[in-house]
């Protein structure tokens, strides 16, 4: 790691907005308010499209954008209004046995941190960053429409069943 | 740009979301959590799709959301229809199937 092409606009682009997002998301597992984790989650959800576009994957980002934090954000918030009669801070979002949770995170940070230093060191994603192109959708949609077509069609059957199995389970009847 | 920076954010994200599922006892923030969980390797994908040079990390990025998409749909409707049932989300209080 040297110095010099450490602090590219990218490479600053890409601190802040990693910061940014695991604070969002330190937030969204220690709140005490559901609202407010929901909240948090959009920072994280957001932020996760700027790294997708840092990574030169527009239409996943805009997608991520429309999906997440148009769609699934909403469905959050309602699952909330719905279930809970108060909008507030609760003290009892914990478990018990909460604390048990940070040594098996930290755990598994720690083993995960060190086969991504060992195995990737610091090695370069493309040699010139400068020279990353966006990817075209036409590309994307030949993948998906050619070699991927089989999944894509497993995918649009779990979504009909998905939507089904909403309306079936939610419905008053 | 290194592939371990990306990576590390990933890993992060991961570790949290793990926390998350394990420490929350409200079933919508085990969904949240889930959530970060999933962009975690979203973010993964991405990096290996560039770091390859190769369009099929994007393609599995979009299929890994749309299942996010139906899996929060089917696990909102279910947290629904236990509180309807039973007053209650929280998880430690659906103990029925314990030996």
């Amino acid at each position: 790691m040297i110095a010099t092409d450490l602090l590219v606009a990218q490479n600053v682009g890409f601190g802040i907005i990693s910061l940014l997002m695991i604070i969002g998301a330190v937030r969204v597992v220690t709140v005490n308010n559901v609202v407010h984790a929901a909240l948090w989650l959009v920072i994280v959800l957001s932020g996760a499209a700027a790294q997708y576009l840092l990574l030169s994957a527009e239409f996943v980002a805009i997608t991520q954008v429309l999906v997440y934090v148009g769609a699934v954000m909403v469905l959050f918030l309602f699952g909330t209004m719905l279930t809970r009669a108060r909008i507030g801070a609760e003290s009892d979002l914990n478990n018990k046995n909460w604390f048990l949770g940070i040594p098996v995170a930290l755990l598994m940070l720690g083993v995960m941190s060190y086969v991504i230093v060992d195995g990737f060191g610091s090695e370069r994603l493309i040699e010139n960053s400068g020279d990353m192109q966006p990817i075209p959708v036409q590309v994307i949609s030949d993948d998906i429409f050619g070699p991927y077509l089989l999944p894509f069609w497993a995918l649009s059957f779990v979504l009909l069943v998905a939507v089904i199995g909403a309306i079936v389970l939610a419905r008053k009847d | 740009m290194l592939t371990t920076q990306f990576l590390l954010l990933g890993a992060v994200l991961f570790c949290i979301g793990v926390y998350g599922v394990l420490a929350r006892k409200n079933a919508v923030m085990v969904l949240m959590s889930i959530e970060l969980i999933l962009n975690s390797v979203n973010i993964n994908l991405l990096a290996f799709s560039v770091r390859h040079d190769s369009v099929d990390g994007n393609t599995f990025a979009l299929y890994v959301i749309a299942i996010a998409a139906a899996e929060v749909g089917v696990g909102l409707a279910m947290v629904l229809l236990i509180y309807r049932n039973r007053r209650t989300i929280a998880l430690d209080d659906l103990s029925e199937m314990k030996g």
